[in-house]
């Protein structure tokens, strides 16, 4: 932590109190105190960097996981198998860009259209993005400069691991060709004070050797260094209070001790991922907003979106040994076009995974037993694995509620995660089913494992973005349309989830966000 | 974890020596050898200590636990320390309860006991008939944990476990794959 470490008093109203400090909420502070902006950011979670960081599957889960109590509903398998754990996220300073593995892809022109690319699908709430890709494509590029994505800006490729070496094999006899180490957030060289890729796997776990781009030790302390910027741990915010011209005028949060306190704010920004973010405008309902803060559209918990995903993995007669190295730097991008002949609206991408024996156990096939489990996992060794990232469709039933039947520790409801697949969904699923096996046998696969989705890693959509406040509940600003003082700076914000893993384009749109709220508060607008 | 490993010539600190056991062991089908407060394997290479559960249960268990996850190249001992978790009073009630059904299942099927079922396929449809049951699932979900995360095992399958230590793969095997 630098020395300069800014500290602002609980009655300081000239903040900017940003709550969550990952992808959204840490380069959001951050970008804010580089432009002189004070800001206060409230984690949940503890503060550890890579020499905390545990290569073991189950101990750094226990380490890194937003592990509270949440429920489950709906047909998504995950509320069978993980009935308390919709989603494999992190609760540290860094939030979860310690646990993504790296996969840094613009999306397509076509996905910020959504609405008027596919047309209307039955039981889909679907809508354009108020904002294109020429617009967000400045915004990109500073993204990717900051994360130092490989194949950007000079920056070389990661070389191939065993398990991209057989995805490759596999996909070109197959027939594909955009195949490749992919565009990826983890140095392939020296690069920004941060060393290379070791190939050391664990890339989930938080990387020990800092080559890929984490919040947690980039963002976070350059904002702290320049003194405008004070991260607070272990606070977890619990509701946000508003004054009778329904401006925000701070955030009720639970600290370290257990004490609640009150900081006050000029603006809110919220940034604690897409069930979280909606928790806490639903628990912050009042007599001005009976529905939650926010939410006269109606719209904040609904759209949940998650990406189609499923993995596969394949046995070989031969040893692959695909937790060396890299976890996810192989890409296949040949069905991440949108062709509704394929039976299906969107598209997807195939990308590779790796997953040690104990969340193998756990993941392969929750649930499962006996000899056909047991033989699978008796070949790991000679696995390869990928995983399936795909566009899937907005519902409006998909949604994040209180669940007031379950508290948390401290007293407070818990959200609910309800979620049914879409036909689309369940269509693009089978068809990537059976891409990943046709890869997987060109390269000479004996056995195939068509592996249900995990716990969800990319949750999008809950307060999404819109040009009419009846259909969303932020602007393309990511600004609450019913409270101008309140924004959204996490995946919540997505209109429609695209095909590519998000992050990416979290930071563009919290650069762009931190450019837009520093104008304004200049102007005096804010 | 309180299962022990015996060494061949003698004693251990728990004084479970292998003549000892094996005098005071009485048969519990033919895998395992179960005494007073104990259970052991049959060449007495290793044994578990029962607290809250009755010896002849953990026998069932551990077979139990085998059946459920079978790996012909993982020892018994490994399965013993997994379920050996459940070997607590809180539990103790559901999971003699559970035990004593399954081998009821045994009996309706024509075997004097759960154990007393030579063949794995005969057992596995013992457990296909509870599989369900809340006794099952707790006994399966634990060992998803409590076999697969026990690093003793990883080597059997090939897993290399953490590789920050030395370094990483870079200089060592990442991409050694040679028969693409």
């Amino acid at each position: 932590m630098a020395d300069n470490v800014a500290k602002f008093g609980h009655d300081d109203a000239s903040v900017v109190v940003v709550i969550g400090t990952g992808s959204g909420g840490g380069v959001l502070a951050n970008e804010l105190a580089q432009r002189g902006v004070k800001v206060v950011a409230l984690e949940a979670g503890g503060r550890y960097l890579p020499e905390d960081y545990i290569n073991d599957e189950w101990d750094s889960f226990a380490q890194l996981s937003w592990g509270d109590m949440r429920t489950t509903s709906g047909d998504w398998r995950v509320a069978r198998d993980f009935a308390n754990l919709p989603a494999w996220i992190v609760k540290a300073v860094g939030g979860t860009s310690i646990h993504w593995a790296g996969a840094s892809l613009r999306f397509q022109e076509h996905e910020f259209k959504a609405l008027s690319t596919y047309g209307p699908v039955d039981g889909a709430n679907l809508l354009d993005w108020p904002i294109t890709l020429a617009e967000l494509e400045p915004y990109y590029d500073l993204a990717e400069k900051k994360l130092g994505v490989t194949r950007t800006n000079d920056l070389p490729g990661l070389p191939g691991n065993n398990n991209y070496l057989v995805l490759e094999k596999g996909a070109k006899a197959a027939g594909y060709s955009k195949v490749s180490t992919g565009r990826m957030a983890i140095n392939s060289v020296e690069n920004d004070d941060r060393m290379a890729c070791q190939q050391t796997g664990f890339c989930f776990q938080g990387c020990k050797w800092g080559a890929k781009w984490s919040a947690a030790y980039t963002d976070i302390p350059r904002g702290e260094a320049t003194g405008n910027l004070e991260v607070r741990d272990h606070s977890h915010a619990t509701r946000i209070e508003h004054d009778e011209d329904g401006k925000v005028t701070g955030v009720r949060y639970i600290d370290r001790d257990g004490t609640e306190q009150f900081q006050r704010a000029r603006i809110v920004a919220l940034a604690g991922n897409s069930i979280e973010s909606p928790r806490l405008l639903l628990a912050s309902a009042s007599d001005r907003f009976p529905d939650g803060l926010a939410n006269s559209s109606g719209q904040v918990g609904r759209n949940y979106t998650r990406h189609t995903t499923g993995s596969v993995y394949a046995i070989f007669e031969r040893p692959v040994r695909m937790w060396r190295g890299t976890t996810m730097a192989g890409i296949v991008q040949d069905e991440a076009h949108h062709d509704p002949a394929r039976g299906f609206v969107g598209g997807y991408e195939l990308e590779t995974l790796s997953l040690g024996i104990p969340f193998m156990a756990a993941f392969m096939d929750p649930g499962g037993w006996g000899r056909e489990f047991t033989t699978a996992l008796d070949s790991y060794e000679n696995m390869a694995g990928l995983w399936i990232v795909g566009e899937d469709l907005p519902q409006e039933t998909n949604r994040i509620t209180l669940n007031r039947s379950e508290k948390d520790r401290f007293g407070l409801p818990v959200p609910n995660v309800h979620y049914d697949d879409h036909p689309n969904d369940i269509a693009m699923r089978n068809h990537a089913y059976a891409a990943g096996e046709r890869i997987y046998r060109a390269a000479g696969a004996t056995r195939i494992l068509p592996t249900p989705p995990y716990p969800s890693t990319h949750n999008l959509g809950t307060n999404r973005m819109s040009d009419n406040p009846r259909d969303g509940v932020v602007n393309k600003w990511g600004q609450a349309h019913d409270v101008p003082n309140l924004f959204v700076s996490d995946g919540s914000v997505f209109t429609t989830s695209a095909a590519e893993n998000p992050t990416l384009t979290i930071v563009a749109l919290a650069i762009r966000q931190a450019e837009h709220i520093a104008a304004e508060m200049e102007k005096g607008a804010l | 974890m309180t299962v022990t490993h015996i060494s061949p010539s003698g004693s251990d600190v728990r004084g479970l020596t292998r003549r000892g056991l094996l005098a005071r062991a009485m048969a519990a089908g033919a895998t395992f050898v179960v005494g007073s407060g104990f259970v052991a394997a049959r060449d007495a290479a290793w044994a578990v200590e029962t607290a809250a559960l009755k010896p002849e249960t953990m026998a069932v268990l551990i077979q139990m636990a085998r059946d459920i996850y079978p790996h012909d190249r993982i020892a018994d001992r490994f399965y013993a320390i997994a379920v050996k978790a459940h070997d607590n009073p809180e539990q103790a009630q559901m999971i003699e309860e559970g035990v004593a059904g399954l081998n009821l299942v045994a009996q309706a099927q024509g075997f004097d006991g759960y154990l007393a079922a030579g063949w794995e396929k005969d057992r596995v449809a013992m457990l296909r008939l509870i599989e369900h049951t809340p006794f099952f699932q707790t006994v399966r979900a634990g060992l998803v944990t409590g076999l697969y995360n026990q690093k003793e095992v990883w080597p059997v399958f090939g897993y290399e476990g953490e590789s920050f230590s030395q370094g990483g793969y870079i200089e060592r095997g990442f991409n050694d794959i040679d028969w693409l």
